[in-house]
């Protein structure tokens, strides 16, 4: 029972300070006025007609790139888990670099690649048509929608690209004998089946399109339009209105928590017998002539996640004018003695990035890796709750955190502003739900009979977590920590609002020179991102023998 | 690049020795306690390589004191100086923006320590706080950008109304008075001239909005739009150097004029080296500098410019006052997002 006693009092101070107290701070704000209790900072925020259509922005944002995402990533889903389309391994690779893939770079990549004007792909197209207007025009709603579900289709990948491996061919195969053109098996058998999958799969890509600031700030307001993150961060613009900022997360808050929970539900309906069994066969079906057209069509989304914007990045590093062709005269080295010898805010920033980085992933590792073995095992009482608690942090978008630690930490007893720490409770916060789930289901794949055989051996507790389960976990941990990890160094949404000019980390100076026009600069650093973030993946692969996809279920 | 480089570094020497030769002929009383402090932090406006390279000529010239560069839109210095005191954190020694009317704020709410800059009685009034809190430390003016690509110098816009012909829907760039004081400083300029109409007939064009001042000549410079219909004409005269294809038009209405002031706060935690650090921006040498590679304009009576920039006295100036950039400060933000939209 002691024991129960120390673990419940840990986690309930982490809780407080990592979630209760920012989010506690975050909703007395938004209602306190200078005569008590007060709506006035919600009427004032709801009645501006220019946060009005800030929402209505952020809704037609995640609605379609939910529904662009489901139309990329199921298909990518299906030909690479069921058919014979070739380079399976390399789709899937590069669904797995999309998802990785900052997408604040993308959005930024993508700025060289489609403005209208100066865009490389629009050059292009008016060079071979002649024509005048363009190709893309980047700075549209369409074109926000296209960058941001070019890095969140992974999501609907995972959830139907896993739940395909685990649906057996026998109920197709049964519908077929029976008479069923492959159509109608697709449509009565194989879409039933993976509809709460792709439903799911929908939510999360709505959800990440309603909490992403980097892109629409680089590609909206120059368009001349907000979307709530966006509003939120030049709230705080002087003077600031904090209050407003407030009232105006917390919509955001709830909408993301209620599509949660009808992503919960979804994925707790799924009583279809079939999908859970890891029985029966997997059959591939043969494309046929269609093998190769389906894999042009596989390669031509993922040069626009991928081929075409590390393209570009790597072009404006090298070059002095990155719309300018690749010349002689155009090529420099000048961009990296640039952006690591004169401008001194890079390398403290990359120093920042790192300590922050390591820091949350061993702390963020250790604790999920002590909770999810708790909850497993069921060491204490009230076991459900904690895995609750440590998974609600999902429901709160990067924005929203920021403004409720930016209120809980300038004021006393913590006043944390200013110190790397603040941004270091917002990356564990943020990253405790990814890390969790992975060293939960590493948990649930060690079986318990071997630490009881262990028991019945005559060995204690700690000799067995020592000698049996560490060394099995150990992998799956080490993913956990690679997790937390990527996430740290890519993070923009909170740190926008959290930095300080002396713990600036990559992230905020990328934006920073985007902000000034720093084109050479800003792709120097996001190669070096890119660099750190694929050395972690392989860091995982190793660790894991295998990909990280299937890991994210 | 190694040509430049090599420029720089023989640059950099010389007026190292300059300042080392000024130095010992008027031995500054900050000089040793500054080492003791051992760096001074400045927040500026300036745009970045500028920045980073006054920071080196600095610690050339006092190697025992580094200077930690933060550089960002002069609204976004504001509002770090603001969001860091209320959680009482103080960092800042130098502070550098573009806009004006911070000064008379920060002057009003007691953070900016009265210091007089060694070398500045030769500058004009404008350049000068009656007070002497703070001093103007650089000067642009806004000027129209045209891509050389896209059209001839007898297509450019001439005048700040040319830009409201339709013709240009949809080709021209505007940076943002929510971020840059150089272009608050504009805005009130041109709606002084010829009232909030202008902006909201100009906004029919559907512009691009960037953000800083330095970016609009970038945008045109990459052809992304071919006009500006703002921005410091430094950051073009220093793109035109480098061989992009920009040209700056002057309109004869009068260009508005954008001094950039320079204080000491009142809480520097590094006081000695903020005023050694003062002083050495204002330096003819330093100054020199600026009006020489970066194209800008100084208060300096003795600084040369360079031949193919006007001088300041054959414009037509147009000029705000601080006191009224300040009080106007928000109304100039929210008015221009309600045309623009963001």
């Amino acid at each position: 029972m002691d024991r129960s006693i120390a673990v419940w009092v840990g986690a309930a101070l982490a809780l407080v300070v990592l979630i209760a107290l920012p989010l506690g701070w975050l909703a007395y704000l938004s209602v306190s006025g200078e005569h008590g209790a007060t709506l006035g900072h919600y009427r004032e925020a709801f009645a501006d007609p220019a946060l009005q259509k800030a929402l209505w922005n952020t809704v037609v944002l995640a609605f379609w790139t939910g529904l662009v995402s489901v139309a990329i990533g199921a298909p990518l889903a299906w030909l690479t888990a069921r058919t014979d389309v070739p380079a399976r391994g390399l789709i899937r690779g590069l669904v797995l670099a999309s998802f990785v893939t900052p997408p604040f770079l993308g959005a930024f990549a993508w700025v060289m690649l489609a403005g209208p004007n100066a865009g490389i792909l629009n050059t292009l197209w008016r060079s071979v048509t002649g024509a005048e207007e363009p190709l893309l025009n980047i700075f549209t709603m369409p074109g926000l929608v296209f960058v941001v579900a070019i890095y969140t289709f992974p999501y609907v990948y995972i959830m139907v690209a896993n739940t395909l491996a685990l649906i057996a061919s026998d109920l197709e195969e049964a519908a077929a004998i029976l008479g069923a053109g492959r159509l109608a098996v697709a449509r009565t058998v194989t879409l039933p089946m993976v509809l709460p999958a792709l439903a799911s799969g929908f939510i999360l890509a709505v959800l990440q399109a309603l909490a992403l600031f980097g892109s629409p700030a680089i590609l909206a307001l120059p368009a001349g339009f907000h979307t709530v993150t966006t509003q939120i961060w030049s709230l705080f613009q002087f003077p600031p209105k904090v209050e407003q900022a407030a009232a105006f997360s917390i919509p955001l808050l709830l909408a993301t928590a209620l599509l949660l929970q009808v992503q919960k539900r979804l994925l707790g309906r799924r009583g279809y017998a079939a999908v859970g069994g890891k029985g029966g066969q997997r059959r591939t079906i043969p494309l046929g002539p269609w093998r190769w057209p389906a894999l042009a069509a596989c390669l031509l989304v993922m040069s626009a996640a991928i081929f075409l914007p590390y393209g570009v990045l790597a072009k404006g590093a090298f070059v002095r004018a990155w719309a300018q062709p690749l010349s002689r005269d155009n090529l420099t080295l000048g961009n990296f003695a640039f952006t690591f010898f004169e401008y001194g805010s890079t390398r403290a920033a990359i120093v920042n990035t790192l300590e922050l980085a390591v820091l949350t992933a061993c702390v963020g590792a250790a604790m999920v890796a002590l909770l999810s073995y708790v909850t497993n095992r069921r060491l204490v009482v009230g076991h459900q709750l904690v895995a609750f608690l440590v998974l609600a942090p999902v429901v709160v978008p990067g924005v929203v955190l920021a403004v409720g630690l930016f209120i809980a930490y300038t004021r006393p007893p913590f006043v944390l502003y200013g110190t790397l720490w603040i941004l270091f409770l917002a990356y564990l916060t943020k990253e405790m739900p990814v890390g969790y789930a992975q060293a939960d289901a590493t948990f649930r794949a060690i079986p318990a009979d071997l630490e009881d055989a262990g028991r019945v051996l005559g060995a204690g507790r700690l000799r067995i977590l020592r000698e049996i389960t560490a060394p099995l976990a150990k992998s799956g941990i080490i993913a956990a920590w690679c997790f937390i990890f990527i996430g740290v160094i890519r993070e923009l949404s909170a740190s926008i609002l959290l930095f300080t000019p002396s713990t600036k980390v990559m992230s905020v100076v990328i934006f920073d020179l985007k902000e000034e026009g720093q084109f050479g600069a800003i792709s120097v650093l996001g190669l070096v991102m890119l660099a750190l973030t694929f050395a972690t993946v392989a860091l995982v692969q190793a660790a894991l023998g295998r990909d990280v996809l299937g890991a994210r279920r | 690049m190694s040509k430049r480089s090599t420029g720089l570094a023989v640059a950099v020497a010389l007026l190292a020795g300059l300042v080392a030769r000024g130095e010992a002929q008027t031995p500054s009383t900050h000089l040793e306690a500054a080492k003791k402090e051992g760096k001074v932090v400045w927040y500026t406006s300036l745009v970045l390589p500028s920045a980073e390279r006054v920071a080196k000529l600095f610690e050339t010239a006092y190697p025992d004191i580094k200077v930690e560069v933060h550089r960002t839109g002069s609204q976004r210095i504001l509002q770090r100086v603001m969001q860091e005191l209320s959680a009482n954190i103080k960092n800042v020694d130098v502070i550098h923006t573009s806009d004006a009317g911070h000064y008379v704020l920060l002057k009003e709410k007691k953070l900016l320590a009265k210091y007089t800059p060694a070398g500045v009685e030769g500058f004009p009034a404008g350049f000068k706080d009656k007070d002497g809190y703070y001093y103007g430390l650089r000067a642009t003016v806004n000027a129209i950008f045209y891509n050389t690509k896209a059209m001839s110098a007898a297509e450019a816009p001439k005048t700040w109304k040319d830009l409201l012909d339709p013709k240009w829907k949809g080709k021209m760039v505007t940076a943002h008075p929510g971020y840059s004081g150089v272009i608050a400083t504009h805005v009130l300029a041109l709606v002084h001239l010829y009232g909030w109409d202008y902006f909201k007939a100009l906004s029919q064009n559907k512009l691009m909005i960037v953000q800083s001042a330095n970016d609009p000549s970038t945008v045109v410079s990459s052809g992304e739009r071919i006009v500006a219909v703002n921005g410091g004409d430094y950051s073009a005269y220093q793109l035109k150097k480098k061989g992009n294809p920009i040209e700056i038009v002057y309109p004869k209405e009068g260009v508005p004029l954008v001094v950039s002031p320079t204080a000491i706060t009142a809480f520097a935690p590094h006081p000695n080296a903020a005023r050694l650090f003062t002083d050495f921006t204002f330096t003819r040498e330093v100054q020199q500098v600026m009006a020489d590679s970066e194209g800008l304009y100084t208060g300096h009576p003795d600084v040369k410019y360079p031949a193919d920039k006007p001088k300041l006295n054959e414009l037509k100036l147009l000029t705000v006052t601080p006191e009224e950039l300040e009080k106007r400060n928000e109304e100039l933000r929210k008015r221009f997002v309600e045309f623009f939209g963001a």
